[in-house]
């Protein structure tokens, strides 16, 4: 996928509210609840791949090895995408503050590409993913302790395209 | 950014001196020692010889002293205690005012300006023990706007004369100017005077940005940035604004980019997927030669300053280590062995040392050891000390030191390899990745 393309695809899923996400500027700023009154989230929506499946997978300290709770929400993403097969994904790899910014840029690829060699081996066609390192560049919980650094060290999966499906 | 092109053409002149000059000066100070007493110098106002050059005159005195006492060799002698001032440049100081106030070395100077916009600045060391020069006096002579330059110049040749080593006052800082919370940090590169004057901005906040370095020639930078969506490196010409992506057409990620020391070459690293290797890319063909093959996290690679060796950080063995390689690429030899990880491995300019970041319990360290990693000395400890760069000399280093916490955020430091000095550069907001120039020309 184009860089370009990526970019505009990601800006319109930011214009959509996906705070939730937790996706490049995610986290920080509070934002409205898109789900309609009656409650059930629809499954198609961006809402539910974010928080129902879940978009979020964490990593053990210095490590990019996907552990059995993650690969269990790899799959749910998997079998979400496999259901909406226009969606294109941008996965995001985020390291904790305990290394140096260059060397977690290359461990925060290292994660982003576990989780895309894993959906690829679990038939997601490679043309539909792209990876992107934030390294320790945007934390998502700002204490300096393991239980901020816990839900640092991640990978993101952010859903674009469809949008007309939203 | 005319500010920079006005910085150039600094004219230094020998001037003829009055008295025998002392060959090796009574003051000396061994930057290596492990006891340093510092020299007391006085730096009286500088005369004024015209009357444009009446504000300057206190101005760059002010200046020079700054850069003398920073270094942690030298102690001021607050102008409030001088009993008297220097009003004549071309008179022999009368040493006994120097002396009653314990002054072991003075500077007497004097500043001129022309119609024109030049200004002319003269200066004299003295030993005031030995009522003798220290070296002949100098004079420089450039545009009133590069008045500071001139000042460092100044500073410089004292420092030199007196420690035996090169100044590093006449030098830029390039580095990240942070605003804004920890999840949502704003980023843009800044230049300044070593010292923290001058600052300009060089790019908007709209885009991380990463580690800038300065070209050999101090004109051009290379840094990493976000703004064509993936972490891409990108030249920039600081005198005409130009930017250009270095590669192209490209879907991996690059960082850590740096130059050889002929400016011809940039040594970086490339990010495909899980593994991440050095490449050096020709600036003139934009040919790229991959360097390592490890299967591992390759990145901040560093030339030696010969340009034959590139030192770097690998995960190759399992945790991060530094290793050394030909410039050419091929088998590496790890140099460091101490426990911990280690990153950011810098080569100094006298090409005998390498500065690191450490990492080890939890806990950050800026740290230098020989080439060899032998005589590893860990110089600060905090919760995050990361990024050295040298002075110039090699005598000091600038890193950002960054607290914990919801509120963190970084600063710039600088300290002297010999762990003494630890000082903060003030700037106007957070600041990080400094990369310090040579001295400029």
């Amino acid at each position: 996928m184009g860089l370009r393309k990526t970019g505009l695809a990601l800006a319109a899923v930011l214009a959509l509210g996906a705070c939730q996400n937790g996706g490049i500027f995610g986290g920080g700023r509070g934002g409205t609840d898109q789900t309609p009154g009656s409650g059930a989230i629809e499954e198609s929506s961006l809402e539910y791949f974010n928080t129902t499946i879940g978009d979020t997978v964490l990593f053990p300290v210095n490590e990019a090895t996907l552990t059995p709770e993650a690969k269990a929400i790899l799959d749910k993403q998997v079998a979400w995408l496999n259901q909406y097969p226009d969606r294109t994904i941008v996965i995001e790899g985020h390291a904790d503050e305990q290394g140096t910014r260059e060397y977690n840029l290359a461990l925060g690829a290292r994660r982003a590409a576990a989780v895309r060699n894993y959906m690829v081996a679990a038939g997601l066609l490679e043309t539909r993913l792209s990876i992107i390192s934030y390294g320790k560049e945007r934390p998502i919980a700002l204490c300096s302790t393991e239980a901020c650094w816990s839900k640092n060290r991640r990978a993101v999966t952010v859903v674009a395209g469809g949008l007309g499906n939203v | 950014m005319n500010a920079l092109k006005t910085l150039l053409g600094v004219v230094l002149v020998m001037l003829a001196s009055f008295a025998q000059a002392q060959d090796r000066p009574t003051i000396e100070i061994d930057v290596t020692g492990g006891n340093i007493q510092p020299v007391k110098v006085a730096v009286p106002q500088f005369v004024a010889e015209t009357s444009g050059a009446q504000r300057l005159s206190g101005d760059i005195a002010a200046v020079v002293q700054s850069d003398l006492v920073s270094t942690g060799l030298f102690q001021e002698i607050p102008g409030t205690a001088f009993i008297a001032g220097v009003t004549n440049f071309n008179a022999q100081p009368v040493f006994s005012d120097w002396a009653v106030v314990n002054a072991e070395a003075l500077v007497t100077g004097a500043v001129s300006t022309s119609g024109d916009g030049r200004l002319v600045v003269k200066f004299r060391l003295f030993d005031v023990d030995a009522q003798l020069p220290i070296g002949d006096g100098v004079q420089y002579s450039g545009t009133q706007a590069s008045w500071r330059r001139m000042a460092h110049k100044v500073a410089d040749t004292i420092y030199s004369r007196i420690t035996g080593e090169s100044g590093y006052f006449d030098s830029r800082i390039v580095f990240v100017s942070e605003t804004g919370p920890k999840n949502d940090r704003r980023k843009r590169l800044a230049v300044m005077d070593y010292d923290g004057a001058n600052l300009q901005y060089l790019t908007d906040d709209n885009s991380i940005v990463l580690a800038p370095r300065f070209a050999p020639n101090t004109r051009d930078i290379i840094y990493t940035s976000y703004e064509s969506g993936l972490p891409q490196v990108f030249l920039l010409n600081m005198e005409t604004g130009r930017r250009s992506q270095l590669l192209e057409n490209t879907t991996n990620m690059a960082t850590a980019p740096r130059f050889s020391p002929d400016g011809s070459k940039v040594v970086m690293s490339i990010i495909d997927g899980s593994n991440t290797d050095i490449y050096q890319v020709d600036l003139n063909t934009r040919q790229r030669t991959r360097l390592t093959n490890s299967g591992g996290i390759d990145t901040t690679p560093s030339y030696s300053p010969d340009g034959t060796q590139i030192v770097f950080a690998s995960d190759r063995g399992g945790s991060q280590q530094l290793y050394i390689m030909s410039a050419s690429g091929g088998e590496a030899r790890r140099i460091s062995a101490g426990g911990g990880s280690y990153g950011t491995p810098v080569w100094s300019p006298r090409g005998d040392m390498i500065a690191f970041t450490k990492i080890k319990g939890g806990r950050f360290h800026i740290g230098v050891m020989r080439t060899d990693g032998s005589r590893e000395n860990l110089l600060t400890a905090s919760f995050i000390d990361e990024a050295p760069t040298w002075s110039p000399n090699g005598r000091v280093l600038m890193f950002f030191r960054e607290t914990p916490g919801a509120n963190g955020a970084p600063q710039l430091y600088s300290v002297d390899l010999t762990g003494r000095n630890l000082r903060r550069i003030d700037t106007p907001s957070f600041a990080s990745d400094p990369d310090w120039s040579g001295v400029l020309r």
